[in-house]
């Protein structure tokens, strides 16, 4: 089994293969912050940090204790779980903007610490030997995309989920329905950590060199742009976001110098003429309903 | 030592005060984090050292050639990115803003190349003046007099002039200001203008004082004093004003105590540990809940 997909992956372009990759990861780490954003409503600037917790956890159990890679991945993304809880319990009382500056804040410090750690290897960054598995990378990480997307599509559709809505149309509202916000919010907050710390293991053992840079304020931006981008709420939204922002930099690589400025220029417009993510407002269950024919039940007013 | 360590801090907080009051001034009238106000900083200090290397130009004339033009920058960036978007939601706008600086930093990068400008020496001529035992630069002088007289200024333009008047009544609510005869994207033009300017004179001032004007000079200054007007209460100008002098004071002292390398993470340190205790920061008006 694992010769024939080692084989299927010998025999592809390495460049797309790679872009193929990165395109999953994406998807990981937007479909994480869509929680906390998306459907909780928290803004949230420092999601990169937490991945950064996932990657070099990662990192170190591979180089230290060699485990089987799907433990050392749980064991990554529960780590920036718990880091993500330990931010979040202060700060998740803060509300709207200054809960922002305060995740960008820690995101900003825990990269300035691992800046420092012998642990890390301080600005060097750490080499990554290659997991301890027998699935080939661009397979294994696709496999751990497939089970995030129909978990979080779960989690989403679930009296967990939408008590997280109410959260973000209303705290005050929701609360005043049973829901404790506080509890919700933090629960939502260390899924969205979770899901951070396997996609920053699973980069950490694909691009096999992570250093703390890698993890700073851009990146936290880029996962924010997927998911806004796609449109928030939307684990489809999420999902187109991560690709065509992963294809759109490899897509204007012919303009090499320019790539960056397009790329800035891009974004503004598509803001500009879909203020509401290229999805948002797109109901993928409505669509359906209407090209198989079936009428939307009524709702009794 | 102390004394020394405080004049070197204050002056780097006047800078962040400076930049910090174009982020709250926005902020308090339309509610956008303005990503892209770091980024005009940066042009500031570019176009001031080009006043002053290739044109040959009094650093004074410089100064406030680069806040015109930046205010004029300032002024196009809100008609092209965030105009179009006032009515949609907050992030969205945020997402544009984050697309104009990802511009005009590439921008910078591919104008002025990768590697770091340095104003040339004969400048401002840098002389120092003994105050007992610590020691404080004519640049210094410079920088605390010139953003003590903006910040005047600004005070003044804001509590004593008509325009003034029209820009806090838009803060305070913008659709009552517009009801009652409030050009109001005008007032929102005027506070981009105003904003890219005060961050344009601490660009050509953050330029002179660390002799460096890059590309990428833009992003962690503009973070930092974000940070700033956060830490003061965002939307209040004296909040972002006293801020940044407290950032850039202990951002200095925890150099001086022995963290330099963990100079980045003081002043966020310091954020994080403030909103914690007074959630709204240091002058933020309370906010009320309505059921």
């Amino acid at each position: 089994m694992a010769e024939v997909l080692q084989s299927i992956a010998n025999s592809m372009d390495p460049y797309m293969l790679q872009i193929f990759v990165n395109i999953g990861i994406a998807i990981i780490l937007a479909l994480g912050l869509n929680l906390i954003t998306g459907v909780t409503g928290q803004l949230d600037l420092g999601h990169a940090a937490y991945m950064s917790v996932g990657a070099f956890t990662a990192a170190i159990i591979t180089i230290r204790f060699n485990l089987p890679f799907s433990v050392n991945l749980l064991i990554a993304g529960t780590l920036a779980a718990l880091v993500g809880l330990a931010i979040g319990f202060p700060i998740l009382r803060l509300t709207g903007d200054y809960f922002a500056i305060a995740t960008l804040g820690f995101a900003e410090i825990l990269k300035v610490i691992f800046l420092n750690l012998d642990i890390t290897n301080k600005a060097l960054g750490l080499s990554v030997p290659p997991p301890n598995t027998s699935i080939p990378m661009p397979f294994y990480v696709w496999m751990v995309t497939i089970l995030v997307i129909v978990g979080v599509t779960f989690i989403q559709n679930s009296r967990f989920g939408r008590a997280l809505k109410a959260i973000r149309e209303d705290e005050i509202a929701a609360e005043t329905m049973g829901i404790n916000s506080t509890r919700y919010k933090n629960q939502a907050f260390a899924i969205g950590c979770f899901l951070a710390g396997i996609g920053g293991g699973l980069y950490a053992h694909f691009i096999a060199y992570i250093n703390p840079s890698d993890f700073a304020f851009m990146k936290s931006i880029d996962i924010l742009n997927m998911v806004v981008l796609g449109g928030l709420g939307s684990i489809p939204g999420a999902i187109l976001g991560a690709g065509v922002l992963t294809i759109a930099p490899e897509f204007l690589r012919f303009m090499s110098e320019y790539r960056m400025l397009v790329y800035g220029a891009l974004l503004v417009f598509l803001m500009v003429f879909r203020p509401n993510g290229l999805l948002g407002g797109v109901d993928f269950r409505k669509m359906v309903f209407r090209i198989f024919g079936k009428r939307e039940k009524k709702v009794l007013r | 030592m102390f004394l020394q360590q405080l004049i070197n801090g204050i002056t780097l907080g006047a800078v962040y005060g400076l930049i910090a009051l174009g982020y709250t001034m926005v902020y308090g009238i339309i509610l956008l984090i303005n990503f892209a106000h770091g980024e005009i900083f940066m042009a500031g200090a570019f176009v001031g050292l080009m006043m002053v290397t290739v044109f040959k130009m009094n650093i004074f004339l410089a100064l406030i050639l680069a806040m015109a033009f930046c205010m004029v920058m300032g002024v196009i960036v809100e008609r092209i990115a965030y105009r179009p978007l006032r009515n949609s939601s907050r992030l969205s706008a945020l997402i544009s803003a984050i697309g104009v600086s990802i511009f005009l930093s590439t921008l910078a990068l591919l104008i002025f190349g990768a590697n770091a400008q340095g104003y040339p020496a004969e400048t401002f001529p840098v002389a120092q003046i003994h105050i007992g035992p610590a020691e404080i630069s004519t640049l210094q002088l410079l920088i605390l007099g010139l953003s003590a007289t903006l910040m005047i200024g600004l005070e003044l333009i804001v509590h004593k002039t008509k325009i003034g008047k029209a820009m806090r009544a838009t803060s305070q609510d913008y659709q009552t200001a517009a009801l009652m005869g409030i050009n109001v994207n005008r007032v929102i033009s005027f506070t981009f203008g105003l904003g890219s300017s005060l961050a344009a004179a601490g660009g050509v001032l953050v330029g002179l004082y660390f002799n460096a004007v890059s590309w990428n000079m833009g992003l962690m200054a503009g973070l930092k004093a974000f940070a700033a007007a956060v830490l003061g209460g965002i939307g209040s100008i004296p909040g972002a004003m006293l801020g940044g002098l407290f950032l850039g004071t202990f951002e200095i002292m925890g150099v001086a105590a022995g963290l330099s390398s963990y100079r980045d993470a003081i002043a966020f340190a310091i954020l994080v540990l403030v909103l914690l205790v007074k959630p709204t920061g240091l002058m933020g008006r309370k906010i009320q809940k309505k059921v």
